[in-house]
């Protein structure tokens, strides 16, 4: 065959390729929907599970997968920040500085099973929390780490370098220019990737089995103090997640509706992560025009 | 009088406030902290996965050979504690996985970035960070739903096989070497496309000879980098791969992988017994894995840069 014919053949390849990873998306999601969806309605979603019978929800799983996000992001946003800021501006060429990119690509790559047995060790028993969301929350924590510094130390070096000289020439600090100047230049960018990292969070479970826990305890939503033990605010309680909560239910459960409530749960968790997803790009691109007052 | 003034001026003037510098201190303290918890935390991670994986060895009187043998009996008498067909079983769904991902990761890649930059910024580029969010029990979900059933149809078999662990991972490692090609064949300078074009070379025969070969070392840095994410990968696989404990040695059959059998069976054994700590060791093995693909990913990214 000609050169000419071999290149239109690769250019159909290369079209079905696009149009079939387009079509695994679309599958994926339609799939998902369309299974869950049905199930979805305001019973599935404030009720709690059921052990033997049908009709249970998903009410406790789907609260503490929001509160453990919380939990996590409240301490992985102020050390991520530090240490991309740390790599953006502060750190120096040499020994050090290659341990601690070393240690951030190491911890990035590590199975999340791998830090959920990490966390089981230290967090759960060595603290002697037992399997809590406490645990949870720090097990996410270095999963979720390495990738805020990234998102962070990148945005801070998408800065262009004349503003901070703009600001050190008017005699401001380093420290003032870091937080007065370069952090809300770099806002957007930050805020992208910290909403980009929360689906991630959202949606992860391998790491939350040994160290949150498959059960929750019965939840009084009337109780709010935080040292209760069935108060849902308490972060020393074990709590079961929606993915969790999902693998758990098509591994054990021996209720007739596992299926349907398993598809409830994965449309639960997959509208969260979309929904995690598009405000990213949106507040992003909102947050940018604001701030250069763009058209 | 007028120049002790301004003497007196300047010297203030230049000397930073002792507020500043407090500040400064402080910032510079914090980020420093923030960095020293990443370090520690790999450290101490290292530590504790390494310390308990070894306890097998040890202190359990196991012998490696009885380990990486492929007889693995935890309750029998006596007990046998061989892992080989789990680390197998591990390398297969990975391989198999990046076997079936790469050339369309690529090949998506090239669409995206010399077919139509474009509607591929525009379309394909959300697609394949969708997908990426996608958590993997979903993943799971919808393998154990769709695909498991219809590998039953197909192949008469039990449906949970190494080959529903293939695609499932297939799919889930698509958008990391996706990304990952696409960055490298945008680093390609434009100049050498023109060059192709003025010698009267074809788009394909500018694409196979020249982007391909040039950008290979990255194109391997991203397969690899889904091989890593696949080999960890423990909740999807474990939900459609059938967990037996079988040497893999067909497609349609039902085996296990270090991560299926750490995820049934860790929270099913008193932590001390042998058992137990033979789990401990996998997710050595593991570990261990996860190093060596970032020593071979530094490696292929400094040939690359050789170059």
């Amino acid at each position: 065959m000609n050169a000419k014919l071999a290149d239109r053949i690769a250019t159909v390849v290369f079209y079905v390729i696009a149009l079939l990873i387009i079509g695994i998306l679309a599958g994926l999601i339609g799939f998902i929907l369309v299974r869950g969806l049905g199930v979805i309605d305001w019973h599935f979603l404030t009720s709690p599970p059921s052990t033997i019978t049908a009709g249970g929800g998903v009410a406790p799983q789907l609260f503490n997968s929001l509160y453990l996000l919380v939990l996590t992001m409240l301490i992985t946003i102020p050390l991520g920040l530090g240490g991309g800021i740390y790599l953006a501006e502060y750190a120096k060429p040499g020994k050090w500085t290659d341990i601690l990119r070393l240690s951030i690509e190491v911890l990035s790559s590590l199975p999340s099973i791998v830090v959920g047995l990490f966390g089981f060790l230290v967090f759960v028993q060595y603290t002697g929390w037992g399997f809590s969301l406490a645990a949870g929350a720090l097990a996410l924590t270095v999963f979720n780490l390495p990738l805020m510094v990234r998102v962070v130390e990148q945005a801070i070096r998408s800065v262009p370098r004349e503003q901070r000289e703009a600001s050190y020439a008017l005699g401001v600090s380093k420290w003032q220019t870091i937080t007065r100047v370069v952090l809300p230049a770099a806002l957007p960018g930050i805020l992208t990737g910290t909403i980009l990292s929360a689906g991630r969070v959202f949606g992860e479970a391998a790491a939350l089995m040994f160290t949150a826990g498959m059960s929750s305890p019965m939840m009084d939503f009337t109780d709010w103090d935080p040292t209760s033990l069935s108060s849902p605010l308490n972060p020393f309680r074990p709590a079961s997640t929606l993915a969790v909560h999902i693998w758990k239910i098509n591994s054990e459960a021996i209720i007739p509706d596992a299926k349907e409530v398993a598809a409830g749960a994965s449309a639960v968790l997959v509208l969260a992560v979309l929904f995690f997803n598009l405000t990213a790009r949106a507040l992003g691109r909102w947050i940018h025009k604001r701030m250069t007052s763009g058209s | 009088m007028e120049n002790r003034a301004t003497s007196q001026w300047a010297t203030e003037l230049l000397r930073p406030d002792k507020k500043q510098r407090r500040l400064e201190l402080k910032g510079r303290l914090m980020t420093l902290v923030s960095a020293w918890v990443i370090i520690l935390t790999l450290f101490s991670l290292l530590y504790f996965i390494a310390s308990k994986g070894v306890s097998t060895f040890l202190f359990d009187g196991v012998p490696l050979s009885q380990f990486f043998s492929s007889e693995w009996a935890p309750t029998g008498t006596p007990p046998s504690f061989g892992t080989l067909p789990f680390i197998m079983g591990s390398f297969m769904v990975t391989v198999l996985a990046a076997v079936i991902s790469a050339p369309l990761g690529v090949g998506a890649a090239i669409y995206m970035t010399e077919i139509a930059p474009s509607w591929g910024k525009k379309v394909l580029q959300p697609v394949i960070e969708l997908l990426v969010g996608i958590p993997s029990v979903v993943y799971g979900f919808v393998g154990l739903t769709v695909i498991v059933p219809f590998l039953r149809d197909v192949t008469g078999g039990p449906g949970f096989s190494l080959l529903a662990g293939v695609l499932v991972l297939s799919v889930m490692i698509l958008p990391t070497i996706t990304s990952i090609a696409v960055d490298t064949l945008q680093s390609i300078p434009r100049s050498m496309r023109e060059a192709s074009y003025a010698l009267g070379a074809t788009r394909w025969q500018t694409i196979s000879r020249v982007l391909v070969r040039t950008s290979l070392p990255g194109l391997m840095t991203g397969v690899v980098l889904g091989m890593a994410r696949a080999f960890g990968e423990a909740l999807a696989v474990q939900m459609v791969i059938g967990n037996a404990d079988n040497m893999p040695t067909s497609l349609i059959q039902p085996i296990n992988t270090l991560t299926s059998v750490i995820t049934l069976h860790m929270g099913n054994t008193v932590p001390g017994t042998v058992y137990n700590d033979a789990l401990w060791s996998m997710a050595l093995i593991l570990l261990l894995m996860t190093l060596v693909f970032i020593v071979l990913i530094r490696w292929m990214t400094r040939r690359g840069e050789a170059r």
